[in-house]
């Protein structure tokens, strides 16, 4: 008990105590002008509205790979399994590299992109291809084990009812799995919201259009503003419990009507 | 109700090279409350499912009053099935679980509010659970589950009504209370009913007749007192009642065991090796020398109102038999023994 607390003093609650700290440094007017700045409100917007969408984007195609992965008997299926967790692995500057060079003009995929007038990298559409990139596994790894316990007989029971294929998906699969798809949509969210590695490689970084916010407090790190580095940072971090507290409800939420099996 | 007759003909479904269901031939009455009974691996569970529509035979015909059923899909079936683990729906009340079958019918015949909880009140009425309607399944205990699987899969009027071993997760108490109360609700609803079990107590029990089957083939089909009392074939008789089986010697109509010959008639068992089936009180205990055996006791225990004594037969071969309290027994005494009633099928 004291040993937890102990350590969980040293490696989160201190320093986040410390984050805090630092930005009270500032007038409520200095904390709300920096803040309300064009370019910081810029950075956070790219970063929470980019994030939100590529998490959206990873909901249906998580629930899409897991659908595959858990009911279907395929050649291959336990390497495509193994695949999911690359984005896990992948140091993200290495994922960031790659993904640049693979969606630059010149590249694998940027090169008919480019043909078709579609610019990836360097726009805030790469970032949100990044984002993309680093959140599948969130969505596949939560709904997976969820999908796994759930019976196929209860597909038999809404069919033998009367249920056409499409009543009993969003009747019956989808709300079982409601939870589940839902933490795994705060996951990816939290993931990309943070993601910097991946990220700076292939944003361009063009302040007001394709900066993230993680990105701006270390520009501002850089240029010695400390302070205007944590009133960003302390704002993400307050984002960040929500979303955490959210995520915690959730599973109570499931776990109350649900029970562990 | 509209009455419905099931009728199945020449069914066959491999898994792979296992042969689930080798031929199966059967017709279900109207109002029937029917029991298929074999051991796991018998292919009753594969025979249901192809009746419901949640599998499809390799070869062999289905039909409803008549009508291809093979041509529909459980959908369409309107089949009431009723699975061994429930398989209710986690995330809705109890009241949503019976409705469900109401709400996704097609708009043209679907209910107004106000009929669809009138009738689930009804349902749950009927499956006495009523004050369980806005709980979850998995504050339920396991009897209650069941009993609202039931509601639900009446909720459509289905036609037929499929319970795949219902009572299998169930503890023997509740398994008891709900036999026979399935039974009178049976008799209350009176469709047409089939109902898979391995437990042959529950089949000869609720059930009006009783299938045996064994192998993916049908050994007998006949009322309870019918399986139990007339075996048609030596599975049925071992595995249908607690039996002694001996392994005897049938030559031109004479039967032997070892090298003992048996005052008892061959029953047409070609000659050879043979099983001989006796249930264990239906050995009728007299003095030495009499009767068609002769053996001695080795060891006696009581057993409510029987005693169970186990008798090594001259000849080889130690039994179990069951004899009431009036004569006593004890270990060393030399006895006789008749049965009055028995089989003898050929084959060893």
């Amino acid at each position: 008990m004291g040993l937890t607390l102990s350590w969980l003093s040293i490696i989160v609650l201190i320093p986040l105590a410390g984050l805090f700290l630092k930005s009270f440094e500032l007038s409520p007017e200095q904390f709300w002008a920096i803040l309300s700045s064009r370019r910081t409100l810029n950075a956070l917007r790219v970063s929470f509205g980019l994030a939100f969408a590529a998490a959206c984007v990873n909901l249906v195609m998580g629930t899409i790979i897991v659908w595959a992965l858990v009911r279907y008997r395929f050649p291959g299926r336990r390497l495509f399994d193994a695949i999911v967790d690359v984005p896990f692995a992948l140091p993200t500057a290495v994922a960031g590299v790659a993904l640049t060079s693979l969606f630059a003009a010149k590249g694998w995929l940027g090169a008919p992109l480019a043909a078709l007038g579609v610019k990836v990298a360097f726009t805030p559409l790469g970032i949100f291809v990044a984002m993309i990139f680093i959140g599948i596994p969130f969505v596949v790894r939560t709904v997976q084990p969820v999908l796994q316990d759930l019976d196929p007989e209860i597909e038999e029971a809404a069919g033998s009812l009367g249920a056409s294929r499409w009543q009993t998906i969003t009747r019956v699969i989808l709300p079982s799995l409601a939870p589940a798809l839902l933490t795994g949509l705060a996951l990816a969210f939290a993931r990309a919201v943070g993601e910097y590695g991946s990220v700076i490689f292939i944003a361009g970084n063009l302040p007001n259009v394709s900066e993230i916010a993680p990105l701006l407090i270390v520009i501002r790190l850089s240029e010695f503003r400390y302070a205007d580095a944590t009133a960003i940072a302390a704002v993400m971090l307050v984002v960040s419990f929500v979303i955490i507290f959210a995520v915690n409800r959730l599973q109570r939420w499931a776990q109350n009507r649900i029970p562990v099996r | 109700m509209t009455p419905v007759t099931i009728e199945v003909r020449n069914l066959v479904k491999k898994f792979g090279t296992f042969a689930a269901l080798d031929g199966v031939d059967l017709k279900v009455d109207n109002g029937e409350l029917l029991a298929l009974l074999g051991p796991s691996g018998s292919g009753k569970t594969t025979l249901l499912r192809i009746i419901a529509g949640l599998d499809w035979p390799d070869a062999g015909e289905v039909s409803f009053n008549g009508e291809d059923a093979l041509a529909q899909g459980a959908r369409e079936r309107h089949v009431g099935f009723v699975f061994q683990h429930y398989a209710l729906f986690r995330h809705m009340t109890v009241f949503e679980n019976v409705a469900f079958g109401l709400r996704v019918q097609p708009r043209a015949v679907r209910k107004d509010e106000a009929t669809i909880r009138a009738r689930v009140r009804e349902l749950l009425d009927l499956v006495q659970l009523d004050w369980l309607a806005d709980r979850y399944p998995s504050q339920l205990s396991g009897g209650q589950r069941q009993r609202i699987a039931l509601a639900r899969a009446l909720a459509i009027e289905p036609r037929i009504l499929l319970l795949d071993e219902p009572f299998g997760a169930l503890d023997a108490k509740v398994r008891k209370e709900l036999r026979m109360w399935l039974r009178s609700l049976h008799h209350e609803i009176n469709v047409t009913s089939i109902f898979v079990t391995h437990d042959q107590e529950e089949a000869l029990e609720v059930a009006n007749r009783v299938v045996v089957m064994d192998k993916g083939k049908i050994e007998q089909i006949g009322s309870p007192d019918d399986v139990y009392e007339n075996p048609a074939t030596a599975f049925v008789h071992g595995f249908i009642g607690e039996s002694i089986v001996l392994p005897v010697e049938v030559a031109n109509g004479a039967v032997r065991l070892g090298d003992r010959p048996l005052n008892l008639v061959a029953q047409g068992a070609a000659s050879g090796a043979s099983r001989l089936f006796v249930r264990r009180h239906d050995m009728l205990v007299g003095p030495a020398g009499s009767g068609a055996f002769e053996g001695a006791v080795q060891h006696v225990r009581n057993f409510g109102p029987v005693q169970r004594a186990e008798v090594a037969l001259f000849g080889g071969e130690t039994i179990e038999i069951d004899a009431p309290r009036d004569k006593e027994l004890r270990a060393g005494d030399t006895i006789g023994l008749e049965p009055r009633r028995y089989r003898i099928f050929a084959g060893a």
